[in-house]
């Protein structure tokens, strides 16, 4: 099995370490820290893509830059904070990897972070959305 | 010992005004000894993100649901869980949440399956209380454990399981889901994540009364009025009926057995819980697909 990119290893890491209801603050913590849109996304809205699967309304655009490094961007409302932890989490991890690194995370990534029994299966499955989103405009963006 | 009982006159017209009260009535009364405030939404963090002050969080996925069997906790663990929320069996119980109340109208539901006596909802939930700048804060008072007495579940009066429906054939059933999935086109809301019927449709004779229906825009109930209309008017219920409603999961549904039960005043109305994530799995039970209900099969007993 390939190794974890290591910012997703240590997410991951930091969850686990911690008693089940401190992974609901860490949580929160990245709820809190999921960035504003850069201007140009919030200039144009229609550059997002909604992740339908999700409980609550969150779209997010994926970026390559000119060194070929990803970033996620996202946007959920205020008073959706799991989808914004969730958003955020994937933000941060995914963040600078290479396209290959992105399309090689396991999909059950989200289910490997100690959440299960915090925020329930059900509910985790809104994470395992965006990642499957975030890898297919990745492989669009590398098939145009 | 009972909190008073709120006198809002619009409350006054349904058929069990005491089964809910106003922001201004909870916020003159929230401290009130024998009074717990519960708030239970969809969003597991929207509790730690700023509820209202004293309240207490239950959350129906990790606290009301059990780990292993696919049903609610027995009574030893509700037990446990109303002790460790400071609840008595004789406090009055106001739950409010987000998304027009329908978690918390499914966490009232789960109290009342224990025969907690006096449990209210807050009329407009939490986006009425935030609407109004109304205090929050993030601090998670105190609780001092009770001794609430072991109660066993009585699922037979509210519950409806899938031979209660087989049953049931010949009398109404609601459909409280979406249109797309009343006529089959999907098998989960819009908007959100799959989760696995494999057929799509509704349960034969069964009316689309979307639940949503019953909640004004600043997510209150609607009035007695509207909501006669609604369900005797458009879904033709009648004084007497023995009615299930169902939904996906059971929770869309939680919403309108409260607004038939209490608001509307029906003594027989049960809930499947096991709606559609189990129907539409279910193997050799009849479904209908399209918008019309479709005719009811002959009950099976």
């Amino acid at each position: 099995m390939n190794a974890l990119p290591s910012q997703l290893a240590e997410i991951q890491e930091d969850f686990l370490a911690l008693e089940q209801k401190d992974r609901l603050l860490l949580l929160l913590e990245f709820a809190n820290d999921l960035p504003e849109l850069p201007q140009k996304f919030q200039d144009h809205p229609d550059l997002l893509e909604r992740v339908v699967e999700c409980q609550s309304p969150v779209f997010i655009f994926v970026d390559l830059d000119a060194d070929g490094a990803f970033h996620l961007h996202a946007t959920a409302p205020r008073e959706s904070p799991t989808t914004r932890g969730f958003a955020s989490i994937l933000a941060q991890g995914l963040d600078g990897l290479t396209a290959q690194q992105v399309l090689a995370v396991p999909d059950d990534y989200p289910q490997s972070i100690g959440l299960s029994e915090a925020v329930s299966p059900l509910r985790l499955r809104g994470m395992s959305a965006m990642l499957g989103r975030a890898k297919r405009q990745l492989r669009d963006r590398l098939a145009a | 010992m009972s909190a008073p009982i709120d006198p809002t006159e619009k409350f006054a017209a349904y058929a069990h005004p005491s089964k809910l009260v106003s922001t201004e009535w909870l916020a003159e009364h929230r401290t009130d000894a024998g009074l717990v405030v519960v708030e239970s939404d969809e969003d597991v963090l929207l509790y730690e993100v700023g509820h209202i002050p004293g309240s207490v969080k239950i959350d129906w996925h990790t606290d009301l649901n059990d780990k292993v069997n696919r049903d609610y906790i027995e009574g030893a663990a509700f037990a446990a869980l109303m002790s460790s929320k400071g609840i008595s069996r004789d406090s009055t119980v106001v739950i409010y949440g987000d998304k027009s109340n329908w978690w918390a109208a499914y966490a009232l539901w789960v109290f009342t399956l224990f025969g907690h006596d006096d449990v209210r909802l807050l009329d407009g939930g939490r986006t009425k209380w935030l609407a109004e700048e109304r205090e929050l804060t993030t601090d998670v008072s105190p609780v001092t454990p009770t001794d609430y007495p072991e109660t066993p579940r009585n699922d037979a009066p509210i519950r409806a399981f899938k031979n209660d429906v087989l049953a049931h054939f010949g009398n109404p059933l609601i459909d409280v889901r979406s249109d797309e999935e009343y006529s089959g086109a999907r098998t989960t809301m819009p908007a959100y994540p799959e989760e696995g019927a494999l057929r799509g449709g509704h349960i034969p004779s069964a009316a689309s009364v979307p639940w949503a229906r019953a909640a004004a825009t600043d997510s209150t109930f609607k009035t007695r009025t509207e909501l006669d209309e609604i369900y005797r008017g458009d879904a033709g219920l009648a004084d007497g009926d023995d009615v299930i409603a169902y939904c996906r999961i059971g929770e869309r549904s939680s919403h309108t057995w409260f607004v038939l039960t209490h608001l509307l005043g029906f003594d027989n109305v049960r809930n499947y819980d096991g709606s559609w994530t189990e129907w539409g799995n279910a193997v050799a039970v009849p479904i209908a697909v399209g918008t019309e209900p479709g005719t009811a099969p002959a009950p099976r007993r």
